[in-house]
């Protein structure tokens, strides 16, 4: 029959995924990854930072390309809107995290995906980075996502592959819990 | 017969062929065992059988199982209200019966403090004497130290802090604001009575696995029972770790054979915040992923239910299930509170509802995983002659529980009979316990 020939392919290879899992079972050292980015100034609000090495699986590694992202705020801000602001990149990250999650997750448990689009939506109160009033606070106080799914699956199905994306993502446990965050002057 | 399986006597250490430790269910179904297969065995027990439900358990308490589940091999509640649920005098009472119907030999007030290898079986050490033996079966129970987060170190002094196995009702608790941390069974139980008592209560949720007492008017553990899901094997489930690591569900036996939920608990003014993660200058913080939360435990409900409402159909248990007694999803307010000011007084006790672990202080063998868990397979722990009983999961998905130890007992039992040679001394099933056991366990 020709559906069952059908192989179910979100260009995740969830076969590596599981067989890393297997391997680090035996080398958990091998599993403490380091993340980097680097930061210029450029002028006014404008920034660019780059990523390319990180370390992970007991060495150092590198990404194939050096990757480039330019900050800045936009002109109601009284800046030249050069690039996204950081805020936006939260909200780029959260969503590049889900997203990676939600495809793995459908190749696990073969479900075909067709289309996967989120839109996010940060709430934020400007009186908090301004100054203006100390009970609030500088950043986002509510954070929104919507997932619309194509899939060959079933809603209850959709909707627990959203919630098992949610569960192993790094960026939404970034969010949602404390991080010690240590900043200091060389 | 008997006296082949012993070690030669020395240094004051009694023999015997096995040691059980625990006396409380699962210990006295494998001395059941081991009687009729006439091996010769000791039921060493730190307190009184049955002593965890006596002393470590609240006031209020009642069996998560409803009566009709509570079956030992060869015993079973045979009471007039099968519906109902046990209290822990009752839990108590059905032990010692059982204990009486064994004849199982037990020694009370005796406490293990050591357990190591010694040539040709284990060195048991006890405050009343040692023991030389084959073979050791740990029925000590997964459900014997408190587990409270590391940040629980640092909570100011001026809050009271306990955790369930020092609870015993909401009366020991000062009058205030309570911060109950867990919500699983224990936790939603323990904050409905406390917020009743005029104490009023925060409940803060992480992963939980939420329940209805009853479903299409059965019992949530018959539907579970019928359809097969109790008896799920450990070596058929895909992530056994995860399997052993479920939260316990959001149950309670009451005599109204009520659903216990978090709709149910904020229904009664209960607020509910997520997972405790952080403390800070005396601020406690709590996660932002209550609803993920929630809404996972709302998808694996529907799971569940769809599983059983599939069994009823493909077994024609009824012609078209339709959803009418699905629970309405988790309701969460908009924006939970991130954060708790302990400084500001409203909440004057944290209770620690944050799960148990085993005890093994004592055991002295190289069968510990990184993470200090016993590594066992399915009871079999990985050192010779060594066996556990009664951990979530361990051959079943029903092994914790009272009735689910039946089935391991004779599984685990068989492999203990063919580690200790003595198979071919196995009399025929369902043959009477031999009398020259009792006369072994008797003399020792």
């Amino acid at each position: 029959m020709y559906a069952e020939t059908m192989q179910v392919n979100n260009g995740v290879n969830v076969a590596a995924l599981l067989g890393a899992r297997e391997a680090l079972v035996q080398t958990p050292e091998a599993a403490r990854f380091t993340w980097r980015a680097s930061c210029n100034w450029v002028n006014g609000t404008h920034s660019r930072a780059t990523v390319e090495g990180y370390h992970g699986l007991g060495g150092e590694q590198q990404h194939k390309t050096r990757f480039t992202f330019d900050a800045d705020h936009p002109e109601v801000f009284a800046s030249e809107d050069n690039g996204p602001t950081p805020v936006e990149y939260v909200l780029v990250g959260l969503a590049g995290c889900l997203t990676a999650g939600i495809a793995a997750v459908a190749q696990n448990r073969q479900i075909q995906l067709h289309s996967v689009t989120a839109s996010l939506e940060g709430d934020m109160d400007i009186q908090g980075i301004l100054g203006m009033d100390s009970d609030v606070r500088n950043g986002f106080d509510d954070v929104r996502i919507t997932f619309e799914i194509d899939a060959d699956a079933s809603r209850d199905e959709i909707e627990a592959l959203v919630a098992q994306s949610q569960k192993r993502s790094a960026v939404y446990d970034i969010l949602t819990n404390p991080t010690n965050v240590s900043v200091r002057v060389k | 017969m008997i006296g082949d399986l012993r070690r030669p006597r020395f240094c004051g250490a009694r023999s015997v062929a096995v040691v059980v430790i625990g006396a409380g269910h699962a210990g006295l179904a494998m001395s059941r065992h081991l009687q009729r297969c006439a091996i010769d065995h000791v039921v060493l027990e730190r307190g009184e059988i049955a002593n965890a439900w006596r002393h470590e358990r609240w006031d209020s308490l009642r069996l998560l199982t409803p009566n009709w589940q509570c079956r030992l091999p060869g015993f079973r509640y045979a009471g007039p209200d099968p519906d109902a649920f046990m209290t822990m005098p009752e839990v108590i009472d059905f032990l010692c019966a059982y204990a009486t119907h064994v004849s199982a030999p037990v020694r009370t007030g005796t406490t293990v403090s050591s357990v190591r290898p010694a040539p040709g079986g284990y060195h048991v050490i006890t405050d009343q004497g040692e023991w030389r033996c084959r073979a050791v079966v740990m029925a000590s129970g997964a459900f014997n130290l408190p587990l409270v987060p590391a940040l629980a170190d640092a909570i100011p002094a001026r809050i009271n802090t306990l955790t369930p196995r020092a609870y015993r009702g909401p009366d020991q608790l000062e009058e205030g604001g309570v911060l109950v941390v867990g919500a699983s069974a224990t936790g939603l139980q323990l904050a409905q009575e406390i917020h009743r008592s005029g104490r009023p209560v925060t409940l803060a949720v992480g992963e939980h696995v939420r329940m209805p007492r009853l479903y299409r008017g059965l019992d949530i553990q018959w539907w579970m029972a019928a359809a097969g899901i109790l008896d799920q094997r450990y070596d058929e489930v895909d992530d056994l770790e995860r399997a052993r690591r479920v939260p316990s569900p959001q149950l309670i036996g009451s005599p109204g054979r009520s659903t216990l939920d978090l709709n149910a608990l904020t229904a009664e003014g209960v607020g509910l915040v997520g997972r405790v993660v952080g403390l800070r200058d005396g601020v406690l913080q709590f996660s932002g992923s209550l609803r993920a939360h929630c809404a996972s435990a709302d998808l694996k409900l529907g799971r569940l239910l769809d599983t059983i409402d599939e069994w009823a159909r493909t077994t024609g248990r009824w012609e078209s299930p339709g959803t009418a007694d699905r629970l309405s999803p988790t309701r969460v307010a908009a924006r939970p509170p991130l954060s708790l000011d302990l400084k500001a007084g409203a909440v004057r006790t944290i209770l620690w509802a944050t799960g148990y672990r085993p005890d093994y202080a004592w055991l002295h063998v190289p069968a510990f995983d990184r993470k200090g868990r016993l590594r066992h397979d399915g009871g079999v722990v990985a050192v010779p002659g060594l066996y556990v009983l009664g951990l979530p999961f361990l051959r079943r998905r029903k092994s914790s529980f009272i009735h689910g130890c039946g089935d391991d007992v004779r599984d685990l039992g068989d492999h203990l009979l063919n580690y200790l040679g003595g198979a071919r001394r196995r009399p025929a099933r369902g043959s009477p316990p031999r009398s020259e056991a009792l006369e072994a366990t008797a003399t020792v």
